[in-house]
């Protein structure tokens, strides 16, 4: 049975910051607020008197608990390495606990535990989406023609596609004789929102003659209810992908999403022993591309005359694990790229799952930072590698009123790969 | 408790949004990176000197406690609020103000963060050197009341020699100029110089004028390996003794060393017992021929290995060595004692000798590191507070810690300042003329004694 740490569970790690401070160098909403409780040092201290029965759980508690975007980089440059990503969660699932789910967290639930019923909702959003959204000149986004509630009327959706990426692809393609294989964890974004992201992947894939297989019935990775405080979703969750890896050989999973990628690695695998083992083989598609000598194939291939200006955002949920080379060796490989380095390449582009919602005009003032750099840089496109960033830097560049687009590495990748 | 009338007047100095009595904001303001826990009665955060000073002004109508804090990073407590009172947040003042590059002159508010303001003016080819282990989070308000020094000191000095001038509000809520932006100056009293490391005692920083230095054109960086902590120590007399001042001197002793060897596999041989890491910069043809002769020097000192960054990234990882010790530290104890007494740095052997005897004597582990070009050792007693008698053993330690430092013509802190921690030292260190003259100046300029009260002094 998948289970979660609660705080008392935590208070071990809890005790370990020493108040040093140094989060405040790293936390995006920190930059914005520059109020202590915005930061993690600060967060650390509130759940340790809540733990204490110094403070109660009242509104005040559970306002500073949802200015976190569980980005992981405070984590991340913690000399005591405190994970306050993990205890802001556990602070999150005792709201949710005591207090009840939102009813925002309710419906994120509803959808991310019922495929079916996320299937039936892009289907009938992609037919209504003319009537729902507008096309936004210059971009490849979508803006609500109306209110609705939890999205901004100024936000800039992706369009949405009428086939998901797993109904289009049998489970299993055949790579060549004595080749690895990998188990493909699609993640809900590819799957129905970007489902030409997976193509991409499984044309690179094809390329390195490496089998794939597609368990049909896994699920999300349980990031939105995670940042949701919804802890008997996400065990739900897990245990629907539990099963759905349980099967067959112990191959390498990959993920092209850079928050399932998290999703599925570090936060599964904190539910217990089994998921630890599966939790422990996933990687980021891009890291099993290059370690496949995926980039050194591409580097042979002559350069092509007209290259496009690239750069490369790093997502908070790769960045944190130490992975930022890989993508750009990628890059710099293409024959049709010219791969360029833009200022604040690692800031976060603010969208931190329910963060965004709940916080949107801080969550825009966090990806805003990042327009200067993207101008800069000179790039006619941004590439990343998560269909959250992707979407959310597409927002960005409209805001800012300028010209590039937003792409995925595979995109790229699959592009200059020869037929 | 604040009057709810205090707390009226306050909102309406800084308007309500920036200004709480709420607990979690009280909690929240209550700690710094010495882990002590005061809570405040309200956290304000003005927006100007003007604020400032009416705040000051009310404090001392009505014998109110006001606490100056920047980032709450301080080793020793400065910021804390030990009595209850206004915790007075700066970083609101948080703009570079203007960068003069025909005059090498900077204007800051407080509230900037050290290493934004370093990269700021980097881009201008210029050169900021203070660079404090917190630079990214730390300000320079805090900067200049606590004297922050860091690695490059030894080469290029501490804050205070950095800082042309200031805009103080007094503790009276007064708002003065010191000093000015010119090289030199010599009108009246340094008061730039006492508002330096005074830790937020005697005034309000508002503003900070800031000379700065042409950015030297490149940097090279060594690992040099020795097989004896006095090995080490005699490499830092002889390469200054041979007249070279290198940018960065650091060290790290054989504790510290299989610290970090546990906790990140770092490769080193096993005959290791202290490292030296040494930076030049400057023109690139003189470091060439700087870390020539440093190598040179300390060749017939034991040295087991050296490690010359060829690259930028060869650099970062020697610099990684250095920067993991902090954390890597837990792999001995889960609490730390982290005091930074100064030596002369001739007597840097003599004082590791001498922390040596002290932990032997008192069976705790004492790690030591930090920055032996000048003498500044980061001594680290390492204890777990939930073993009974541990606290009181430690506080031993380091008392005598400080003794043999001041026995052998240091100080017993370096660049963290007093705060509240080192205050029951101090008369070791200082003879009572001394401290009656400070006194005399804190009671003349700050009569209501409001102004970061418990700090420095023991009352």
């Amino acid at each position: 049975m998948s289970k979660h740490k609660n705080l008392h569970d935590l208070e071990d790690q809890i005790r370990q910051c020493v108040k040093c401070g140094a989060c405040q160098a790293h936390c995006p909403v920190f930059a914005e607020h520059k109020r202590e409780p915005a930061v993690a040092r600060g967060k650390i201290a509130l759940a340790h008197a809540l733990l204490d029965q110094d403070l109660p759980l009242d509104e005040r508690f559970v306002a500073d608990m949802s200015k976190c975007l569980l980005c992981g980089s405070c984590f991340d440059k913690c000399p005591n390495l405190v994970p306050t990503d993990e205890i802001v969660a556990a602070a999150r699932r005792e709201i949710a606990e005591r207090r009840g789910l939102s009813n925002f967290a309710k419906v994120v639930g509803q959808v991310v535990k019922r495929p079916g019923l996320m299937k039936i909702g892009l289907k009938g959003a992609g037919a209504v989406s003319r009537l729902l959204f507008r096309k936004v000149p210059q971009s490849s986004g979508l803006r609500l023609r109306f209110p609705a509630p939890w999205i901004a009327p100024d936000r800039v959706l992706p369009e949405i596609p009428t086939q998901t990426f797993r109904d289009r692809h049998p489970q299993f393609i055949p790579g060549g004789e004595g080749r690895p294989t990998v188990a493909f964890f699609t993640g809900c974004m590819l799957n129905y929102m970007y489902p030409q992201l997976g193509d991409a992947l499984l044309k690179c894939l094809k390329f390195l003659d490496i089998s794939v297989y597609i368990p049909p019935d896994q699920g999300c990775c349980g990031l939105p209810s995670i940042t949701a405080g919804d802890g008997r979703t996400v065990e739900e969750l897990a245990e629907r992908n539990l099963a759905a890896f349980s099967q067959g050989e112990p191959h390498t999973i990959i993920t092209a999403c850079a928050s399932c990628n998290i999703g599925m690695g570090r936060h599964f695998a904190s539910l217990g022993e089994r998921q630890a083992e599966i939790g422990g083989r996933v990687r980021d598609a891009l890291v099993v591309l290059e370690r496949e000598g995926l980039a050194r194939k591409l580097a042979r291939l002559p350069k092509k005359e007209q290259r496009i200006k690239v750069a490369y955002h790093d997502p908070c949920h790769l960045r944190t694990q130490g992975i930022t080379k890989e993508p750009r060796a990628l890059l710099r490989a293409l024959p049709g790229v010219e791969f360029v380095e833009m200022e604040g390449a690692d800031r976060c582009c603010g969208l931190g799952g329910t963060y965004s919602v709940y916080h949107w005009e801080t969550s825009k003032k966090i990806g805003d930072r990042k327009a200067p750099g993207i101008e800069k840089s000179g790039a006619e496109l941004v590439a990343t590698a998560c269909p959250g960033c992707m979407m959310q830097l597409q927002d960005i560049i409209t805001r800012a009123g300028l010209p590039q687009k937003v792409v995925h590495v595979l995109e790229l990748v699959a592009r200059d790969l020869p037929e | 408790m604040l009057e709810p009338r205090i707390f009226k007047i306050l909102q309406e100095i800084v308007g309500s949004e920036n200004v709480t009595a709420e607990d979690a904001d009280r909690l929240c303001y209550s700690y710094d990176a010495t882990q002590q826990k005061f809570l405040p009665d309200a956290v304000v955060f003005p927006a100007d000197a003007e604020q400032i000073a009416l705040v000051l002004k009310m404090a001392n109508a009505e014998k109110i406690p006001v606490f100056p804090r920047g980032a709450g990073s301080g080793f020793s407590g400065g910021s804390l609020p030990v009595t209850g009172g206004i915790v007075l947040v700066t970083t609101r003042l948080d703009r570079i103000l203007r960068i003069d590059t025909e005059n090498l002159v900077a204007e800051v508010q407080p509230g900037v963060v050290t290493e934004q303001f370093q990269q700021a003016v980097e881009k201008l080819g210029l050169f900021y050197p203070p660079d404090p282990a917190s630079l990214k989070f730390s300000t320079l308000g805090g900067n200049v009341a606590e004297c922050a020094g860091g690695p490059r000191c030894v080469k290029y000095g501490v804050t205070k020699d950095y800082i042309l001038g200031l805009q103080v509000v007094t503790p009276q809520g007064d708002i003065i100029k010191t000093g000015g932006e010119t090289m030199k100056g010599v009108v009246g009293y340094d008061l730039t110089k006492l508002m330096c490391g005074s830790e937020g005692t005697l005034g309000i920083i508002t503003r900070i004028t800031i000379k700065l230095l042409p950015l030297p054109e490149a940097k090279k960086t060594m690992l040099v390996i020795f097989d004896s902590i006095d090995g080490a120590a005699q490499g830092v007399s002889a390469i200054i003794g041979g007249k070279i001042i290198p940018t960065t001197l650091e060290f790290m002793d054989a504790a510290t060393l299989e610290c970090v060897r546990q906790a990140t596999g770092l490769q080193l041989p096993a005959a290791a017992k202290a490292v030296l890491i040494i930076e030049v910069d400057g023109d690139k043809e003189l470091i060439e021929r700087q870390a020539q002769q440093i190598l040179q020097i300390v060749a017939p000192l034991g040295v087991v290995e050296t490690r010359v960054a060829q690259t930028a990234a060869e650099s970062e990882e020697i610099w990684k060595v250095r920067r993991s010790v902090s954390a890597s530290l837990r792999k001995v104890n889960p609490d730390k004692f982290n005091e930074d007494i100064c030596v002369p740095r001739s007597r840097v052997p003599d004082m590791i000798r001498e922390v040596e005897a002290i932990a032997t004597r008192h069976a705790i582990p004492i790690v030591n590191f930090g920055h032996a070009g000048d003498g500044n050792i980061h001594v680290n007693v390492m204890i777990d507070r939930k073993v009974p008698g541990q606290l009181e053993k430690a506080e031993k330690a380091i008392e005598e810690v400080f003794a043999a430092a001041l026995k052998l013509g240091g100080t017993m802190s370096g660049e963290h300042g007093v705060g509240n921690t080192k205050s029951p030292y101090l008369p070791m260190e200082l003879d009572p003329a001394a401290v009656t003259y400070m006194k005399a100046i804190k009671r003349a300029l700050d009569p209501n004694h409001i102004l970061n009260p418990g700090k420095i002094f023991l009352d």
